[in-house]
């Protein structure tokens, strides 16, 4: 453990990974997304000031509660905002290009060329009307402008390599035939067919039950393996952030309030929320304790409190917290945290030894 | 399932019965076809025999018990007015109304599914405010003003359009308008609506998200989920535009079922109203029985439900 101790307010200098040699896959500097009101009176900071990047290769988890922004994020970067949203500023540099700078047309040959999402809910993901295979090789045929015969043996394929028994048959049928974890496999392989470079994926395997979950991680993970995928993993199980990714980004009310390295996370978190957080998963072999549950409600975006957005809800909340937002906090490591107290409770999971 | 149908069948049974009772009453309260059928100034005597002719000098209840003994047997009755049979009559107009329905309800189609999904795709702006005034208008203007107007302009102003009759295309444009409008404003509103359900959902995402042309999403993966309710609305609504263009039949005298059914109440000739009614009351009913039974074999909730 190097000087982290050692506070000092985030800037460009000191972006986590700048020691990594090639330049990150995607990187996002000071962005926000506001919902505004028809009559533009009521602003909802759905996605404020958030700075994040990950590498090729690597995955990137996001969790946060409910509301807390992660999937408007998500949508930010692929641009497919409802109406009312606006990316208001901040850049989105993917592979060096700013996305925010992007034409509709250009967003719209990258979006799932090279950088594709799989959706949360697999049962209302895919149209029912259509065949599985026309739905995947569909998207090869739009980017590719590949022919049909040969779109058509690619989606055979590609339900291969999402393990789908009998491809054949399957791939004509259509989503309805096939069981939710099927369907989320289906979805998958759309989402891997023009080999991006960067696949989101939202909650996507929040209702798949848990052996079908567990089978889809490791599918998700050895695609990453074959295709080199950047991987952004949103989701709310801390369980799946600690098998799946390298990376953790802790949102908050739209803010990113924690991010760094899993391991770091994990062992020293430097925000409050994400240690409550962190507190409330049940461990096996643990003393029969109280499972830890975060006192209060997320608030309002529409109007949050001044100061820290977390300071109502937050144990160790003092007077500052309540006048003044913290801003993000280097901890080293590439480790950052909006907490003022962050690079005391950094430095005291330092000196307790995580290692 | 069996159940079902057997109940659905009982009710529409009940339904048509309830209609010839009605149709059978009220067209006597109209008044006395004798008096039309006579010629001026004949006598007391001449009178009661056409009554005696018709029948119409026997109890009500005789009457309508005869009437519904021939209608198990499928006859409808003659005429007074043409003394050829009702079915006849009815068959040999038909033809007219089902040519003005279907011309009708394309120009509906044409105009009321681009417009609906102009205006869902374009929610909140200029188009989708001009198409809420079109369905507004469409609804609420009865179609025999629109007829009129129409016969105003394009007649007696510019001479464009013949005002009433039939034999060419150029006959059918004004009745086609005039009752095509109402179903036009209704099938603009359903598409909106079903347009803008489908839009929201997360396959529409999905397809916006694999980096689909807006003509692709659209056209696509949106329209053809908003059409089906669209679709089955219009098939309703063609059965129902035979049997109720009595107001635009009139006014363009165009020689379809309504006109004959407006025919039959001007010379209180009761068969034919009877007949036209009937009829058309089947029909419709017949075409509801057909969906509610299509919809029961599709979605097992609704077997329950009844």
């Amino acid at each position: 453990m190097s000087n982290s101790t050692l506070s000092s307010v985030s800037s460009e200098s000191r972006r986590p990974f700048a020691l990594v040699a090639n330049r990150p896959l995607l990187e996002l500097r000071n962005l926000s997304t506001h919902y505004v009101s028809a009559q533009g009176t009521r602003v909802v900071r759905a996605v404020d000031d958030v700075t994040l990047s990950i590498d090729p290769g690597k995955t990137l988890g996001i969790v946060g509660e409910s509301g807390s922004g992660k999937s408007t994020l998500a949508l930010t970067i692929l641009r497919v905002l409802p109406p009312a949203a606006r990316i208001v500023s901040g850049q989105m540099l993917f592979e060096g290009e700013d996305l925010v700078r992007k034409s509709d047309a250009e967003m719209r040959q990258i979006r799932g060329k090279r950088i594709a999402m799989i959706l949360q809910d697999p049962m209302a993901s895919l149209n029912p009307l259509f065949t599985v295979g026309d739905q995947i090789a569909e998207m090869m045929r739009v980017h590719e402008g590949t022919a049909r015969a040969t779109a058509w043996r690619r989606a055979i394929d590609l339900l291969k390599s999402v393990r789908i028994a009998s491809p054949h048959t399957r791939v004509t049928q259509h989503p309805h035939e096939m069981s939710g974890g099927m369907r989320q496999r289906i979805v998958g392989a759309i989402g891997i067919s023009c080999e991006p470079r960067l696949l989101i994926a939202d909650e996507p395997t929040t209702s798949l039950d848990l052996t079908i979950q567990a089978q889809y991680l490791n599918l998700l993970r050895d695609l990453q393996r074959e295709h080199g995928l950047g991987l952004i993993f949103i989701t709310h199980n801390l369980g799946i952030v600690a098998k799946m990714c390298d990376q953790l980004a802790v949102m908050y009310a739209g803010r990113v309030v924690e991010s760094g390295p899993v391991s770091r996370i994990f062992n020293a978190p430097a925000h409050p929320y994400t240690a409550a957080l962190l507190n409330s998963i049940p461990r096996m072999g643990a003393n029969r304790q109280r499972l830890t549950a975060i006192d209060g409600q997320p608030p309002n975006l529409a109007s949050l409190p001044g100061g820290c957005a977390f300071a109502p809800r937050c144990p160790q909340a003092f007077d500052r917290c309540r006048m003044e937002a913290p801003p993000s906090i280097a901890l080293g490591d590439g480790q950052t945290a909006r907490c003022w107290l962050a690079p005391a409770m950094a430095g005291t999971a330092t000196r307790t030894g995580v290692q | 399932m069996k159940q079902y149908i057997v109940k659905r069948c009982g009710y529409s049974l009940l339904s048509l019965f309830l209609l010839s009772l009605t149709i059978f009453f009220f067209v006597r309260v109209t008044g006395d076809p004798a008096t039309l059928l006579a010629e001026p100034g004949a006598s007391e005597a001449d009178i009661a025999k056409i009554h005696h002719q018709f029948g119409l000098d026997r109890p009500l209840v005789v009457q309508y018990a005869l009437f519904m003994f021939k209608l198990a047997q499928g006859d409808l009755g003659q005429s007074f007015y043409y003394q050829t049979p009702v079915f006849e009559l009815y068959f040999s107009r038909l033809p007219n109304s089902l040519l003005l329905a279907v011309v009708a309800m394309t120009f509906s189609l044409l105009v009321g599914i681009p417009s609906g999904i102009l205006a869902a795709v374009r929610v909140g702006t200029f188009w989708d405010s001009a198409g809420k005034l079109f369905a507004l208008l469409g609804l609420s203007l009865p179609s025999f003003f629109v007829g009129l107007l129409m016969i105003l302009f394009f007649t007696v102003y510019l001479g464009w359009l013949p005002s009433s009759g039939s034999g060419t295309p150029l006959h059918l444009v004004m009745p086609a308008f005039a009752l095509g409008w109402y179903f036009a404003a209704a099938h603009m509103r359903l598409t909106r609506s079903s347009m803008l359900e489908v839009l929201g959902s997360e396959y529409i995402k999905l397809a916006r998200l694999k980096g689909l042309p807006q003509a692709l999403v659209i056209g696509k993966h949106a329209l053809k989920n908003a059409l089906i309710p669209v679709l089955t609305l219009a098939g309703i609504n063609l059965v129902l535009m035979i049997n109720v263009a009595v107001v635009v039949e009139t006014v363009f005298a165009w020689p379809g079922v309504g006109r004959l059914l407006y025919e039959g109440v001007s010379f209180r000739d009761f068969p034919v109203v009877q007949g036209v009614v009937i009829l058309g009351g089947c029909m419709i009913v017949g075409v509801n029985l057909l969906v509610d039974i299509v919809y029961a074999l599709i979605d097992p909730r609704i077997r329950l439900e009844a």
